[in-house]
């Protein structure tokens, strides 16, 4: 859906759902999902429907995930940061989680 | 910087490192005020600005000009003085001016002299159906990967709307090397007619020439197509743009569809500190109350930039300086600040063309108030039916319609449902989204772990209340 | 000018259910709200349904409120979001748990069993997710907990129905005597009625110095704080009596944190400030009572505005000063759960001049003597 200019930053791996993903230096975990090609984030806690980044500024709260064990998190206001574990949140999460 | 090495208090607390809280740190810290600058985002320049210390697109020509006038103003911010903390989200303001702030997990309450709300505007809502399936994004949330990761629509995509922002963007895009397959104009061909009346206004102001170029930039390369009804069509994720204008109808297969329907000042934290607001008729929007300084109905706390009213980045950064002049004049009146009248006149300028702007991007009732299935409230998954049909039932506000149908009560706090909540109910009521008013707020106006509240620090009344 | 049988003041759960039960004995009333129904505490409270830990005073209303809660869809054509699950009142050392035991032993010598002590492994299976260091508790498990908001609006709504006048945005002015009648000025005209309710919360004391007679209430606003949804993991509502906490899962996987921490309450404005040191000893507590709770997220807190009597028990009854009005107000932070049997036995004081509810210790008059020996 999207491609990188030229001059993206170095090389930053995360994990998502325990799977390898490149990203840069820079990238906030919701740009790194979206440049990964990774569909949706999150699926509602009202229908299980599938949603994906909306605004990426904070607003929406579409891009909801868990990062390094903490739900919820806005992964557009959080910078990747190599080793990171981010896993996508199905429904309502458990209680601490 | 840590939520430890916080001062407990502050001259002057600027929420927001756009170009309104940039300009309104720098000053107010030469001026010799304690200034701290909260910014959540991990860098400052706000949506306009955005990562403008360390964007990836170096090639100047492709963001603009514009864009990189945000360099000066970041610099000065960060040689005044003031600190400058990214990455720190503010949750709460209440009338005695403490700020609730969360800096990575730890929460801190700050006592503020005077506070300078500099939050902005948000994109608003554009509650089409389908726009909740993946491959529906704001027009500004690509602008935002552009500016920050160097990211560019690469597949099959469609920009739909209308207003500056969204040719733009469409502009940026094109010079980045990215793609668009089509831009669908929504403006109602009316607007057109309404619009010429401000005409030899606009034809003054420097949007004027800057439209006319960025228009045919984008026309030369894109094909544009007028409609008046769109929807996003696709099961798990966007396939489809299904548009039409009169009685004929298209789909184009799609992977991205960015909206855009305009900017309305984003009021939550204003509205949760208490701040009144009046409905704004020609922008369609609430906006807060102030005086000719920004000064908010709130004692001590005003509101600066595009959160004052839309006005663009450049009278941003002009009103967060008076702003600015009015905190230094209460709290240090001694001090020397810059001449006060050339500012206002350099804002005066900005409001040149507005009117014209205005009515030209106000968007179609249909695009407003949307009918059917289609989802008003993301969060809780409400639909405009839903809305209606509660209204109808006797529902007479935005805050009867939460308890009734919990519209606004997920964790956007209604940011991107809320005007259109409103006008719904205005609708069916046959009145006015004066006489309807606004969700109430409460903070957290973001939210935040019971960890993160659990760690502000304990108090001595609690101390004493453990020890005995 | 209008005319009732009885002018309700005050549209909270309390004056919506007497307008109700008012209206069901065939009496015209007519209901006066200064915002709207269930704008205040009555909508915006925590919900629980509780006859756990009331003051002796208090138990027959809160008894015979329970059995219409249990009954509540047929009564207001809605369930109100009534479950029942239970509340646990829990224990976090050996000493509550012995002053619990004494509690629940002297209810049982004056013949109430609603509240039932409850060992450690009795616990552990109601709410699995509590700390490991709380040895018991004490369980009443008719209560609930259901949805204020709505519970007040299915009142106002059955109200209606049943014949009730409910007048919204509307603000009582004055009251006085107009020969055999009272004559209620309000800001749309005037109404007069034989009897007079006065169901307005933290504004009662207004109304009754209208008649002169002293409401020593404080104004109010016990702050709550909800998370986003959360998967299912806590049926009963859970409180402790050692530190402030109300604690409880709504169907919608919500989590509603409460407990009497205290926001600034503004009454001409319909305002409140949150008090956010406070709301972090909630956090502190839930933090150590329920180790799974620490990464939940609020999303939203709050407060509503209510009273607050010097004895933390409401004024249920006629006036000490004038024949005709009745008071039903200043239920201490805990008067939702009386809303419906405090509203069945009001209607049938008013209607009848007596009722068969207890109410020994609940009158006005209480504060007029103590005012007297003060001075």
């Amino acid at each position: 859906m999207f491609k990188r200019l030229a001059e993206a930053g170095a090389a930053v791996a995360i994990t998502v759902d325990g799977k390898r993903v490149e990203c840069r230096a820079g990238d906030t975990v919701a740009a790194a999902l979206i440049a990964a090609d990774i569909d949706h984030c999150r699926t509602t806690p009202v229908t299980g429907a599938p949603r994906a980044p909306y605004c990426l500024m904070g607003v929406c709260f579409e891009c909801l995930v868990s990062v390094d064990g903490v739900g919820s998190r806005q992964g557009c206001l959080v910078p990747v940061r190599e080793g990171m574990a981010v896993e996508t949140q199905i429904g309502k999460r458990e209680a601490g989680r | 910087m840590n939520a430890s090495d916080l001062s407990p208090a502050y001259d002057l607390v600027v929420i927001g490192g756009g170009p309104a809280g940039l300009a309104a740190a720098a000053l107010a810290a030469r001026a010799g005020l304690s200034t701290v600058l909260f910014d959540e985002n991990p860098g400052v320049g706000g949506q306009i600005y955005r990562a403008i210390a360390s964007s990836p697109v170096k090639d100047r020509a492709i963001l603009g000009e514009d864009y990189w006038a945000g360099v000066e103003l970041a610099a000065e911010a960060g040689a005044s003085g003031a600190s400058i903390v990214t990455g720190a989200t503010v949750w709460s303001l209440d009338p005695s001016r403490l700020v609730g702030v969360s800096i990575a997990g730890k929460a801190r309450l700050i006592q503020a002299g005077r506070v300078i709300i500099a939050t902005g505007s948000l994109e608003r809502p554009f509650p089409i159906p389908g726009w909740t399936l993946p491959g529906v994004m704001s027009a500004g949330g690509a602008q935002t990967l552009l500016k920050a990761q160097g990211l560019v629509p690469g597949g099959r995509s469609v920009m739909a709307g209308g207003g500056p922002l969204l040719w733009l963007l469409a502009a940026q895009i094109l010079r980045a090397g990215g793609k668009i397959d089509a831009i669908l104009d929504t403006t109602p061909r009316v607007n057109w007619l309404r619009a010429l009346g401000h005409l030899p206004d606009f034809v003054l102001s420097p949007y004027f020439s800057k439209g006319l170029r960025l228009l045919r930039e984008v026309r030369a390369r894109v094909r544009v197509i007028r409609v008046d009804r769109l929807e996003a069509v696709g099961d798990d994720k966007l396939r489809e743009v299904v548009f039409a204008a009169g009685d004929a109808e298209w789909r184009m297969p799609a992977d991205l569809l960015l909206l855009h329907r305009g900017v309305v000042p984003n009021v939550n934290l204003a509205t949760a500190a208490g701040v009144a607001h009046a409905w704004n008729e020609r922008q369609l929007c609430f906006e807060p109350v102030l005086d000719e300084d920004f000064n908010s109905s709130v004692a001590g706390i005003a509101v600066a930039g595009d959160g004052a009213g839309i006005a663009g980045g450049t009278a941003a950064a002009e009103r967060g300086r008076i702003a600015a002049i009015a905190a230094v004049r209460a709290l240090k009146p001694e001090a020397a600040v810059p001449d006060l009248q050339t500012i206002r006149q350099n804002l005066q300028r900005e409001a040149m063309g507005r009117a014209f702007l205005d009515a030209l991007n106000r968007p179609a009732v249909s695009f407003r108030q949307p009918q059917g299935d289609t989802i008003v409230c993301r969060c809780e998954e409400v639909t405009a039916k839903q809305v209606r049909d509660t209204a109808d039932l006797g529902c007479e506000g935005p805050n009867q319609m939460k308890a009734f149908l919990r519209c606004g009560m997920g964790p956007c706090q209604g940011r991107l449902c809320g005007l259109t909540v409103t006008e719904l109910i205005a609708a069916q009521r046959g009145t006015t989204p004066a006489e309807v008013g606004y969700y109430r707020l409460r903070p957290p106006v973001k939210p935040i772990t019971l960890s993160e509240l659990a760690s502000l620090p304990i108090t001595e009344v609690e101390r004493k209340a453990v020890e005995r | 000018m209008r005319t009732a049988d009885v002018v309700v003041i005050g549209g909270g759960i309390h004056g919506c259910s007497t307008a109700l039960h008012l209206a069901l004995r065939g009496l015209k009333p007519i209901l006066v709200e200064k915002d709207y129904a269930g704008r205040h505490a009555s909508g915006v409270n925590a919900g629980g349904v509780r006859q756990l830990a009331r003051d002796l005073a208090e138990i027959p209303l809160s008894i015979s409120s329970m059995s219409l809660w249990e009954r509540i869809e047929e009564l207001v054509g809605d369930d109100c979001g009534f479950v029942s699950h239970g509340t646990v009142l829990v224990a976090e050392n050996e000493t509550e748990l012995a002053s619990f035991r004494a509690r629940v032993d002297d209810l049982r010598l004056r013949g109430f069993t609603h509240e039932e002590l409850i060992d450690r492994a009795e616990l552990k299976r109601l709410v699995p997710a509590v700390a490991d260091h709380c040895p018991g508790g004490v369980v009443s498990r008719r209560d609930g907990a259901a949805d204020p908001f709505r519970t007040t609006q299915a009142f106002r709504r059955r109200a209606i129905e049943m014949g009730a006048e409910v007048l919204e945005g509307v603000t009582v002015t004055g009251l006085a005597r107009a020969g055999a009648n009272w004559r209620v000025e309000t800001s749309a005209g005037p109404i007069e009625a034989p009897k007079v309710v006065n169901a307005a919360g933290a504004w009662a004391d207004r109304i009754a110095a209208m008649l002169g007679e002293p409401a020593p209430l404080t104004v109010v606003a016990p702050m709550l704080m909800v998370t986003s949804r959360v998967a299912p993991f806590i049926q009963p509502v859970v409180i402790l009596r050692g530190r402030k906490l109300s604690f409880k899962q709504l169907d919608n996987g919500t989590v509603v944190i409460g407990g009497g921490h205290l926001a600034t309450p503004d009454r001409d404005r319909n305002e409140t400030v949150l008090d956010w040191d406070k709301l972090a000893i909630s956090a502190r507590t839930v933090w150590e009572l329920f180790p799974a709770m620490r990464a939940a997220t609020i999303v939203r807190a709050w407060a509503g505005i209510e009273a607050y009597m010097p004895d933390g028990i409401p004024v249920v009854g006629p006036s000490s000063t004038s024949e005709g009005v009745y008071h039903q107000f200043g239920f201490s932070t805990h008067g939702f759960q009386l809303g419906p049997g405090t509203g069945a036995m009001m209607a049938e004081l008013v209607a009848t001049g007596s009722t068969n509810t207890p109410i020994d210790g609940l009158e006005i008059g209480r504060f007029r003597d103590q005012a007297r020996r003060q001075s």
